[in-house]
């Protein structure tokens, strides 16, 4: 042992002396390295900046376009706003009535909202309040895959599957209907649904949920009495950035509720939605530059509008749904 | 115990100083001076006019109750604090000839000279020869022999290498408690500063590990101005030349270390050191 | 049954202490009304809630079996490396795979830095003026906004950002290009041979093409002269041939070789183009490019928040560590704060690329629903992606072409599903290796 120490002294004796001699050397020039600084921080804010450029060029390109649309003579505000008739394709009797496309669009996130909200939300409280850990750890991913499947598979599933068993269930349904996009477009919107009501019934604070039990109340009572109303909030925030989710899908509706737009509360009708004559628009050739062609722009552009809106009043109730129990 | 096997060489590395430190430990000017030091957070003030000196080459200690300002006024010593975009400062504070104050300062420039250990050990994520490599690697262009001999060294000093020299490819989170916190001394050390500043050091560990980091500050007093926060008044009796005792942000004294324990001028001093409050 | 002990009985969480004890209680006293009633309240809703949660479970095995039940037939060596002919029984989706592969990729090797760079600016920064803060939340605030953006609308912008840009190389009529390198034309003419009433008589003629190279796309189509040397592919290589013209009132030469090398005066060549790999165009197009361009507007977003929550989690101790030794903000972010977080970041943005790979909308929208044989060879070529070819195959009527979509989209839920297990992996890999 203490031969070590000897041998180490000596070692370290030398050690010192060069660490000494490195310590004073001069350090690196800091003049470059600030340059380096500088250019990696306006790097940084370019591409922060790249994402405000994103929301400007989709507002400019939308707005300008839209208004090209306007200026054509066979379109009228009056029409866009105030008709349900939307046949754009129809050569001699060209009518753009937005609400032909947006009863439709209701229509099917109508049905899949239907089917969403409960199920979300019920999963959710189940996840939150009941489930133990092993059946979260087989639903969770469950929902992870439900909310990765492309859409467009959702369409086939829409269009092979729930079609031909709606078709059999009842003759009246059309081979193209707004029922089975809105069936299909469900269980692609629940797990979002469910996710974000799972985070809102979270961020109650514990003690609440412990005073509603100490109290003598039964899971469901605290649930149901006191969890939910607490996370109320939050929850719609839940529904309205889903549902604005679920207006601006497009795969689904694309391939199963058909391209005949028209204000019907039938399900088994087939309709037309702002995004599925987006696709009949891109995906036919039409001239790029009638009227008809600018008319998608013109539906883009509402679409955008009403999904921003909702997006932002979601983000909105759920910042101070969040500021409540910080 | 290896810290004991060490002692001696330690004691040695000593007497080796450089002619630059040697220089530095005979003139009486303070490492870092305060005068009329206000400093905010936002709308609280957390430092009420601070005026004193931290002498060179000794062990300061900063003492008080929680909350009493001292961890703030170590963080302004190098600037910590800017990250806290609320935090604001008026008054003089000086290291050397450098403005601690002006927001032209470099603090790059001045965080090499002056190193701050934290209450939590903070090893990174990386092997324990990473972790001690990390600074001087920003700082200076070295040859991969140069920077081992550095390594080497920093541990050595931080008296950890007897533990760790079969495995400095190994990760730092793999070391306990008071080995993570000795890597956190040496990679401060790494970078040749001349002030350490340790922030309640030994407050997340068990006193066996304590008592070797207080050895540790033993060894390091006569090449290091060294400031210490601490919760515990043994601490800073057994390990600091002074102490300034701090209550409600305002220095009410600061003395050397025997006079502040055993005969304080100040009431309320008297009050924290027995243990009457705090 | 005092209240005192029914606060210790019903926090204790699971079902079978609950059910155990209401169902003691009840044999023992009903002096507090309604509470029996309440815990088979309890007890029916939990059930309620167990069969709601299922049904995502049974959701999700009938997708994917009455999927896999119609696809499995289909799915074969030719579907995965076959073109997509029009008989259903020789159509593949190799081109659909190539072009997802391509698209995919250089989507991700744009968005990755520019994602993780505005997440690196918004959690790892903290600008001392007020009007740097203000800017950061705006930023924030765009980000989660354009998070809710109908990816069909990044396909309309996609449309007229990338495809026609905005118009400003002049109306691109016809998607013909204002500007291009890297491509060189052609006007091809076949040889009197390739004619059956010219040629009538002399059996052995061969057909040959010859080409003659224009200097831009936009010029007259070439005359042919005789003598004039133009170019002919011999296997993959251009060589140099002299041709001979023939007039409309010449008769065509009997020798079988000298025929073969004639041409006929007054015929108008085709306009053929060979494009370099480096093949570059303004605006760029239905091509590649613009695809993954428009993927990425849809996908910054979900990269950007998976990247931010990844920083966030990385302990602010080990930012305040690396500072304290004088790293300056960029090296605190590059060796401590980045490799901490690219658990995270990475894993993230595995998920944000499968849903780039699954991505129908933007696509069908600038690059229509096109024909295409061939994998693409450069960033400006045409290009299909598997979810659009499904797309194709599931809209038309032969029930043959169902079940080949139905096999499409087994390899594409292959595909999507290794990407989150990759995910999932190299988390719980990153995540061993830290502790």
């Amino acid at each position: 042992m203490s031969r070590a120490v000897a041998e180490s002294d000596a070692s370290s004796n030398n050690l010192d002396a060069r660490v000494n001699a490195l310590l004073s050397r001069s350090r690196r020039n800091l003049g470059s390295t600030r340059l380096r600084e500088l250019f990696i921080y306006a790097a940084l804010i370019a591409c922060g900046l790249f994402s405000l450029l994103i929301t400007v060029s989709i507002i400019g390109v939308l707005l300008t376009e839209t208004l090209r649309f306007f200026q054509f003579d066979e379109v009228t505000v009056g029409n866009f706003l105030g008709s349900a008739q939307w046949t754009p394709l129809l050569g001699a009797t060209k009518s753009f009535g937005i609400w032909g496309l947006i009863s439709g669009t209701l229509l099917v996130t109508g049905i899949a909202m239907a089917l969403a909200l409960p199920l979300g939300l019920i999963t959710a409280i189940y996840l939150s309040e009941y489930a133990p850990r092993k059946v979260r750890d087989v639903l969770k991913p469950v929902l992870e895959i439900l909310a990765g499947i492309p859409t467009v598979v959702y369409g086939f599933f829409a269009l092979m599957t729930i079609t031909p068993f709606l078709q059999w269930l009842h003759e009246g349904f059309n081979v193209y209907n707004a029922m089975s996009a809105g069936i299909a477009r469900g269980p692609r919107c629940f797990p979002q649904v469910c996710s974000l009501a799972e985070d809102a019934l979270h961020s109650v604070p514990k003690a609440l949920r412990d005073g509603a039990l100490g109290l003598g109340g039964t899971r469901f009572d605290a649930t149901i009495k006191v969890i939910l109303p607490a996370a109320l909030s939050g929850i719609i925030s839940a529904f309205l950035l889903a549902v604005a989710r679920a207006i601006g899908e497009t795969m689904i509706v694309a391939l199963a509720a058909g391209s005949r737009p028209q204000a019907t509360l039938d399900p088994r009708d087939e309709i037309q939605t702002m995004t599925g004559f987006m696709v009949q628009m891109a995906g036919g050739d039409v001239s790029n530059f009638g009227t008809e062609y600018f008319s998608m722009y013109a539906v883009a552009f509402t679409l955008f509008l009403i999904t921003l809106s909702l997006t932002m009043l979601g983000n909105l109730v759920r910042r101070r749904f969040r500021e409540t129990y910080e | 115990m290896t810290t004991n096997t060490l002692e001696p060489i330690e004691k040695r590395n000593m007497n080796t100083v450089t002619p630059e430190l040697a220089n530095q430990s005979e003139d009486s000017t303070p490492a870092i001076q305060a005068d009329n030091l206000n400093a905010w957070y936002g709308d609280f003030q957390a430092l009420h006019s601070i005026s004193l000196s931290i002498p060179k080459k000794q062990v300061t200690a900063f003492i008080g109750p929680s909350g009493c300002g001292k961890s703030t006024l170590l963080r302004w010593f190098n600037r910590m604090n800017d990250t806290i975009h609320t935090a604001r400062a008026t008054g003089n504070l000086s290291l050397g000839d450098m403005d601690l104050l002006d927001s032209s300062t470099d603090v790059v420039d001045l965080r090499r000279r002056v190193g701050i250990v934290f209450q939590k050990a903070n090893p990174f994520p990386k092997s324990i020869f990473e972790n001690v490599a990390f600074g001087p690697r920003l700082h200076m262009r070295l040859e991969k022999s140069e920077l081992s001999d550095l390594v080497e060294w920093a541990l050595r000093k931080a008296a950890v290498w007897n533990e760790v020299k079969d495995r400095l490819n190994a990760p730092a989170l793999g070391l306990s408690g008071g080995q993570q916190q000795r890597l956190c001394i040496a990679r401060a050390i790494a970078t040749g500063p001349e002030v350490l500043l340790m922030d309640e050091p030994c407050s997340a560990l068990d006193p066996a590990s304590t008592l070797a980091i207080e050895d540790l500050i033993d060894e390091l007093r006569d090449q290091y101005t060294i400031v210490i926060v601490t919760h515990n008044m043994q601490q800073a009796s057994r390990c600091s030349d002074k102490t300034a005792f701090f209550f409600e942000g305002r220095v009410i004294e600061f003395d050397t270390t025997e006079k502040l324990f055993t005969q304080p001028d100040s009431q309320t001093t008297d009050d924290y050191v027995r243990g009457r409050f705090g | 049954m005092s209240s005192e002990n029914r606060k210790d009985e019903i926090p204790s969480d699971g079902a079978t202490a609950n059910a155990g004890a209401s169902g003691s209680r009840a044999d023992k006293e009903k002096t507090l009304r309604g509470s029996d009633s309440r815990m088979a309240t309890d007890r029916a809703f939990r059930r309620a809630c167990v069969i709601i949660a299922g049904i995502s479970v049974v959701i999700l095995t009938f997708l994917l079996g009455s999927i896999v039940l119609q696809g499995l037939p289909s799915l074969s060596i030719t579907l995965l490396t076959g073109t997509p002919e029009p008989e259903p029984s020789q159509a593949g989706a190799w081109p659909a795979i190539a072009g997802t592969v391509w698209v995919c990729t250089i989507c991700a090797l744009i968005t990755l830095p520019i994602g993780i760079g505005t997440a690196v600016l918004i959690e790892e920064f903290r600008p001392k003026s007020r009007l740097g803060r203000r800017l950061l939340s705006l930023i924030q605030l765009n980000i989660s906004n354009l998070a809710g953006v109908p990816s069909v609308v990044y396909g309309i912008l996609g449309l007229t950002a990338f495809v026609s840009m905005f118009g400003l190389f002049g109306a691109a009529k016809n998607g013909e290009p204002a500007f291009e390198i890297g491509a060189t034309y052609y006007d091809q003419f076949t040889n009197l041979a390739s004619d059956p009433f010219l040629s009538m008589g002399i059996e052995d003629a061969e057909e040959r093409y010859f080409l003659a190279p224009v200097a831009a796309s936009s010029d007259p189509p070439t005359v042919p002269k005789s003598g004039m040397t133009m170019f002919e592919y011999i296997g993959e290589t251009l060589e140099p041939v002299t041709i001979n013209v023939v007039g409309a009132e010449d008769f065509p030469p009997t020798d079988p070789k000298e025929l073969s090398l004639s041409v006929d005066g007054n015929s108008i060549p085709g306009r053929i183009s060979e494009k370099a790999w480096y093949y570059f165009r303004l605006p760029f197009g239905r091509g590649v490019l613009a695809g993954a361009l428009t993927l990425m507007l849809v996908i910054l977003p979900v990269i950007i928040i998976s990247s931010q929550e990844a920083l966030r989690a990385v302990p602010s101790s080990l930012r305040d560590g690396a500072r304290g030794l004088g790293a300056t903000s960029w090296q605190v972010i590059w060796n401590i704060t980045l490799p901490a977080a690219s658990p995270g970041i990475l894993t993230g943005s595995i998920l944000a690329m499968s849903r780039a790979i699954g991505e129908t909308a933007p696509i069908l929208i600038i690059a229509g629903i096109v024909y295409i044989r061939n994998a693409p060879h450069h960033l400006m070529d045409s290009y299909t992606v598997l979810p659009l070819q499904i797309y194709n195959w599931t809209s038309r009527p032969q029930e043959e072409f169902h079940a080949i979509a139905a096999a499409g989209i087994v390899v594409l839920l292959v595909i999507l599903l290794s990407f989150n297990a990759i995910a999932v992996i190299l988390r719980q890999r990153m995540q061993n290796k830290v502790r």
